[in-house]
């Protein structure tokens, strides 16, 4: 086990945004959070690293309550790719993956042989090891968001929180960032949760899905048991339903359209 | 790619330590008649004659405190762009310095119970300056965060505040006028030892607490959730870096005046030369900030000697500008930022 979330609350100015979400994380899956905009799960997700601090709850991380962690060890452990990356200063590609290795630094202290070695490691994985020299500021958004999984990687983390991570890609680039990540989730074992409101892609990537409605947990559990044609309604008002791509023979999800009455 | 970033910033480093050295040795020798570079060397090495030695010490004064204040406010000014995320952000658009020359008007026009009058200008501009920031800072704050945005109209605004209120009291200010008028367009004359002893260890302590979180103030330039997932405390971060800004620009204008453009253009110049990294810009910036407020005053004290000295900040931005302008003009690409 990984997280153990017990009655998560949160207020935003009173209104509520999170009334009182208890789940498991397990250690090594791929977990996407799905709900429509709104409706809490990129808050939710900001909770499982303590950029936001529970109105109510708490979170447990491997057995230890987050607020009694340091920020500092929870980067060691936990890495976040978070929504928007505009970046507008002329760092290199690898000044922002050597970021990665902060948590592990002393202050003042610059990067070590061992942190080198591991800043090439995540540009290869990442197939970024010609672009080490590339301004960000030039770089498209794709390109941008593998560069900030890369830094994620510097930080050898066991846990990869990742908020809307296909929004503003091409297709083919959702493809190549999330094939990446399931890639990293088989190999290293990394457990990744990853938030999302584009139903397919995440069916085909996850093997488990919370679904948030009304600022509570609907449901959790395999795709099956959670992606209802009864909930897709509810929760995305959508007419669908699960079924297997026939060329791929993976999960999918078939949109007829918007929920009629 | 490593090596040649290096051997950039060790070539400009040389560089401005070689126009720092000529900086100081060509301040060192103004007089009514000028000294000659070999007689001000012939005094530091101790065997110059007796007015030679008098007006070499004399000189001494402004070096050291245009040391002090072209370093920190190039650093103060390096991190609040980097901070805000904003290139215009500097001590001016926080309202730092309006504050400042507030303060210093009232200490020039009045009075003030417990305050000798011999401090009470330098005193009175000093805590108007840390007030403004508190001011500024505390109107910004909506619901336990500050928007950059915010943070920054809320400074123009009280900006706009202080100096109207500084113009009033100029109009008023009958035979003091000069006295106001002066200070607002900053002079490293009239400075004393004391006066340093005081301005140093402000400017020197605020620095290094800045320069002890170059590596925060980079994450927080991707991002400050970029940051807080990188293990920063962004705000305590915050708190510290508009903390000791703040501390150096109040000492840095308290006895030298409001001196422009310094903490705008230096740490541009270099981040367009060095790249964005807080670790070398911030002290890259501070030597280059001193080599260039100590080049204004030389020039200030020579380029219309007719006129007698001219005020430092109209030279910080006749010289700053152009250069600065040129240099926007040149790059090919937009390094530095976009």
């Amino acid at each position: 086990m990984t997280y153990d979330v017990h009655d998560l609350r949160f207020r935003y100015r009173e209104k509520p945004v999170l009334e009182g979400l208890d789940f498991e994380v397990h250690s090594g899956e791929i977990l996407g959070i799905l709900g429509p905009n709104g409706c809490g799960k990129t808050t939710l997700l900001k909770h499982l690293n303590r950029n936001l601090v529970p109105g109510g709850g708490c979170v447990l991380l491997d057995g230890s309550d987050l607020l009694r962690m340091k920020k500092r060890d929870i980067a060691k452990k936990v890495a976040a790719v978070p929504q928007g990356n505009e970046i507008k200063f002329a760092f290199t590609v690898r000044d922002i993956v050597a970021m990665g290795r902060m948590p592990f630094q002393k202050e003042l202290a610059g990067s070590s042989t061992q942190d080198e070695g591991i800043i090439d490691t995540a540009l290869m994985r990442t197939g970024l090891q010609d672009f080490g020299g590339r301004y960000i500021n030039e770089m498209s958004g794709g390109e941008r968001q593998r560069v900030i999984i890369a830094r994620a990687l510097a930080q050898t983390p066991k846990i990869l929180l990742m908020d809307e991570p296909t929004l503003h890609l091409d297709i083919s680039t959702q493809f190549e960032t999330l094939d990446l990540i399931y890639r990293l989730s088989q190999e290293d074992g990394l457990t990744v949760i990853l938030v999302s409101h584009d139903l397919p892609m995440v069916v085909r990537y996850c093997d488990r899905i919370m679904l948030i409605h009304d600022h509570k947990i609907l449901c959790c559990g395999t795709p099956e048991e959670t992606l209802t044609p009864e909930n897709m309604r509810l929760v995305f008002g959508v007419d669908a339903e699960l079924g297997t791509d026939s060329k791929t023979g993976r999960r999918t999800v078939f949109l007829h359209g918007a929920a009629g009455q | 790619m490593r090596a040649k970033r290096a051997s950039k910033i060790v070539a400009t480093v040389l560089l401005l330590l070689i126009l720092l050295v000529l900086v100081c040795l060509l301040e060192l020798s103004w007089a009514s008649r000028s000294l000659t570079v070999r007689e001000v060397i012939d005094v530091l090495l101790g065997h110059g004659t007796w007015a030679n030695n008098l007006i070499v010490k004399a000189n001494a004064t402004r070096i050291a405190i245009g040391f002090f204040v072209g370093a920190g406010l190039a650093i103060a000014g390096g991190v609040m762009q980097a901070m805000f995320r904003n290139p215009m952000a500097s001590p001016y658009i926080l309202g730092l310095s309006s504050g400042a020359s507030l303060g210093a008007a009232i200490g020039i026009l009045f009075t003030i119970p417990f305050i000798p009058t011999i401090i009470a200008m330098p005193f009175l501009a000093f805590v108007f300056c840390f007030a403004t920031m508190f001011l500024v800072y505390s109107l910004a704050r909506t619901g336990g965060v500050t928007h950059t945005e915010t943070l920054l109209l809320t400074g123009i605004a009280i900006s706009a505040m202080m100096s109207a209120l500084v113009s009033f009291l100029t109009f008023i200010s009958g035979d003091k006028l000069e006295g106001i008028v002066f200070w607002t367009m900053g002079s490293l004359s009239n400075v004393s030892w004391e006066d340093i002893m005081f301005v140093a260890p402000a400017i020197v302590v605020g620095s290094m607490a800045m320069m002890m979180f170059a590596k925060e103030l980079n994450a927080m330039m991707i991002g400050d959730a970029h940051a807080m997932d990188l293990g920063v405390d962004v705000s305590r971060v915050r708190l510290i870096l508009l903390l000791a800004s703040s501390l150096v620009t109040a000492a840095a204008v308290s006895f030298v005046g409001v001196i422009g453009f310094v903490g705008l253009i230096i740490p541009h110049i270099f981040r367009i030369i060095l790249g964005p990294d807080n670790r070398t810009l911030l002290p890259v910036s501070a030597l280059g900030g001193a080599v260039f407020l100590i080049g204004c005053d030389y020039l200030a004290h020579t380029v219309a000697s007719g006129y007698g000295v001219l005020p430092i900040g109209v030279l910080t931005a006749l010289v700053g500008a152009p250069y600065f302008i040129y240099l926007l003009k040149r790059r090919k690409s937009e390094i530095g930022w976009s």
